[in-house]
């Protein structure tokens, strides 16, 4: 069984984001890119997946510029056995990159010998943009079924079972494959790179081809920095401070 | 083009939720700066969606509530949903369609675009109507910087993040109307919702309550989380347990608990932060929030530069001593 894997890389979340004066992006000098850690547990999930099953590859698909090669060597240095990178510039417009990333599933599929993937997985969202939209748009282009934000995965006859993450507990779902799933942390706690591992994906395969570019639907006008929260007070020190912290809460912020 | 925007309701175990009527008050107001008129569709099974309507969402201000109903429209049928909602806004032609960003909504709005081959924004916390364009303003990198964006075309669909936008009532009786199905029937070909597992105590979503008492580090083990717990409980059914990544790291507390950029982003009315020191990627997840309220044995922390109110002490003090006072206020009221 075959497991593709849509990933992402964007800005370390330790990043402090700087916007140039005026700009509608962020300044990329100096920050440091990683996998998007949903993308990761979606890796480990692919991974674990593959491994039980006892046979077929992990794929792990990125829609990005020429420095996503790194990422991808770092997702094969895990254990994924091949990458494609569909060259281009995403923007914030998950609608465009969803058509990207469908025709990237559809070609690989076309060129795979024998079977297609059983399962294409995406972390629940990127923590770059947030949009949280890209899958299950995926998904509705292949004519999949789709289930977001799944924490757990069993792998049954034609079937998938998936333990959702939703308000006040795990919702099941079954679906038949292929399909389509984003995953949320939960089982899947990714695992490190060994030395090996790192010097075997040198030798891994790493497909780049030029995507369409796709039209933003999606202007992005300005990009700022929320406004500075204004000086708060400590109210004082200690227990005795408490029924002063609440009186204020109820009589000057009017939030009780 | 049309000036008409659509809002979409929420139904919760069968009943109108709260949030559907934040965003009938956005549609009504894109709909009033667009010179259109403002609808609000429902959808569930026959019975559930019509009863909602007249409960609860033609009291909203909307010109017209649209009932969708069909045995495919139960709950947690997402494609259902999608498929109905997407034939409807073909159908009757909208300038913009108003979803919530709730976990069930950002669940169903990328399957609504899609089908209508259409962008989505997510989570945009302003939304407005500006000389006929839409312009809706949006975080990103969970918080930390704000982009202005600007929706192409029509229709411009838009989640708005819950809690953000204050709701009003307009005295308005509403036309509730019925629409066809559609293609609801069927859309969840090969997708199966089996059963649910209850979490224990995690009724409201941390991204959705209106007070949350976070807890890290500071709290020293899971054993410790009953003081937060008696500290929500106080703040009454509107209020909801979060956590640092520390703490959810350190398998002490779920993940669905985490505020934070590898979390969820939150924007209750008020925050409590306890025992949580400010790293960076916690204070981009919750530096929305309405008042910020931050208790830390150390001064120093980071947390104390986006409070509006902190306490320095031992949070195994001062969190009881919090539920007291407010149970104080509260009966001093009843």
């Amino acid at each position: 069984m075959n497991v593709l894997v849509c990933a992402k890389r964007v800005p370390d979340t330790e990043t402090r984001i700087r916007i140039a004066d005026g700009a509608a992006e962020i300044d990329r000098t100096g920050v440091k890119y990683v996998l998007s850690p949903y993308d990761e547990f979606a890796l480990e999930a692919a991974l674990q997946l593959v491994e039980g099953a006892g046979g077929g590859k992990v794929v792990v698909l990125t829609f990005g510029s020429e420095d996503a090669k790194e990422a991808l060597r770092s997702a094969l240095a895990l254990g994924a056995h091949e990458a494609v990178l569909l060259k281009g510039e995403p923007t914030m417009d998950g609608w465009a990159t969803a058509q990207v990333l469908a025709a990237g599933i559809d070609d690989w599929e076309a060129g795979a010998e024998g079977e297609p993937p059983a399962l294409v997985l995406f972390g629940v969202k990127a923590v770059d943009d947030d949009q949280q939209q890209v899958g299950p748009m995926v998904a509705e282009i292949l004519g999949r079924p789709c289930a977001t934000a799944v924490a757990e995965m069993t792998l049954g006859d034609g079937v998938v079972e998936c333990k959702r993450a939703v308000e006040g507990g795990r919702e099941r779902v079954e679906m038949d494959l292929p399909a389509v799933a984003t995953i949320t942390k939960g089982r899947y706690e990714p695992r490190y790179a060994s030395l090996r591992g790192i010097m075997a994906a040198k030798r891994k395969p790493l497909v780049e081809k030029d995507a369409p570019a796709p039209v933003s639907g999606l202007v992005v006008e300005a990009l700022e920095h929320p406004p500075a929260r204004p000086e708060g007070r400590i109210v004082g020190e200690g227990p005795s401070a408490a029924p002063e912290l609440v009186r204020l809460l109820r009589e000057e912020a009017k939030v009780l | 083009m049309t000036k008409n925007v659509l809002a979409v309701a929420e139904l919760k175990a069968g009943r109108v939720a709260g949030v559907s009527n934040e965003v009938a008050t956005v549609a009504r107001k894109l709909a009033d700066g667009l010179g259109g008129s403002a609808d609000i569709v429902v959808a569930g099974k026959p019975g559930t969606a019509a009863e909602a309507a007249v409960e609860g969402l033609a009291a909203y201000g909307t010109e017209r509530v649209r009932v969708i109903e069909s045995e495919a429209l139960g709950p947690g049928c997402v494609g259902a949903h999608a498929a109905a909602v997407a034939d409807h806004v073909a159908d009757a032609g909208y300038r913009a369609v108003v979803f919530p960003a709730t976990t069930a909504g950002k669940d169903l709005a990328p399957r609504v675009a899609a089908k209508l081959k259409r962008p989505l924004l997510t989570d945009a916390t302003e939304l407005e109507a500006v000389d006929g364009e839409i312009v809706a303003t949006r975080p990103v990198f969970a918080g930390k910087a704000l982009a202005k964006v600007r929706p192409l075309g029509a229709p411009a669909l838009v989640s708005i993040r819950p809690n953000v936008f204050a709701t009003s009532v307009r005295q308005a009786t509403a036309v509730v109307e019925t629409v066809d199905a559609g293609q609801a029937a069927g859309a969840d070909g090969g997708y199966r919702v089996q059963g649910f597992e209850a979490a224990e105590g995690a009724a409201l979503d941390v991204s959705e309550a209106a007070v949350v008492v976070s807890g890290g580090r500071g709290m020293k083990g899971p054993e410790n989380w009953g003081l937060l717990e008696d500290l929500r409980d106080a703040l009454g059914e509107t209020a909801a347990l979060g956590a640092s990544r520390a703490v959810v790291d350190a398998g002490w507390r779920p993940h669905s608990e985490q505020v934070g950029q590898t979390g969820k982003t939150v924007t209750p009315k008020l925050y409590f932060a306890l025992g949580i020191s400010g790293a960076i990627q916690h204070l981009a997840g919750m530096r929305t929030s309405g008042v910020v309220v931050a208790v830390n044995r150390d001064r120093d922390a980071p947390i104390f530069g986006v409070a509006d109110y902190g306490i320095v002490g031992d949070v195994f003090e001062v969190a009881p001593a919090l539920a007291d006072a407010v149970r104080t206020l509260r009966e001093g009221e009843s």
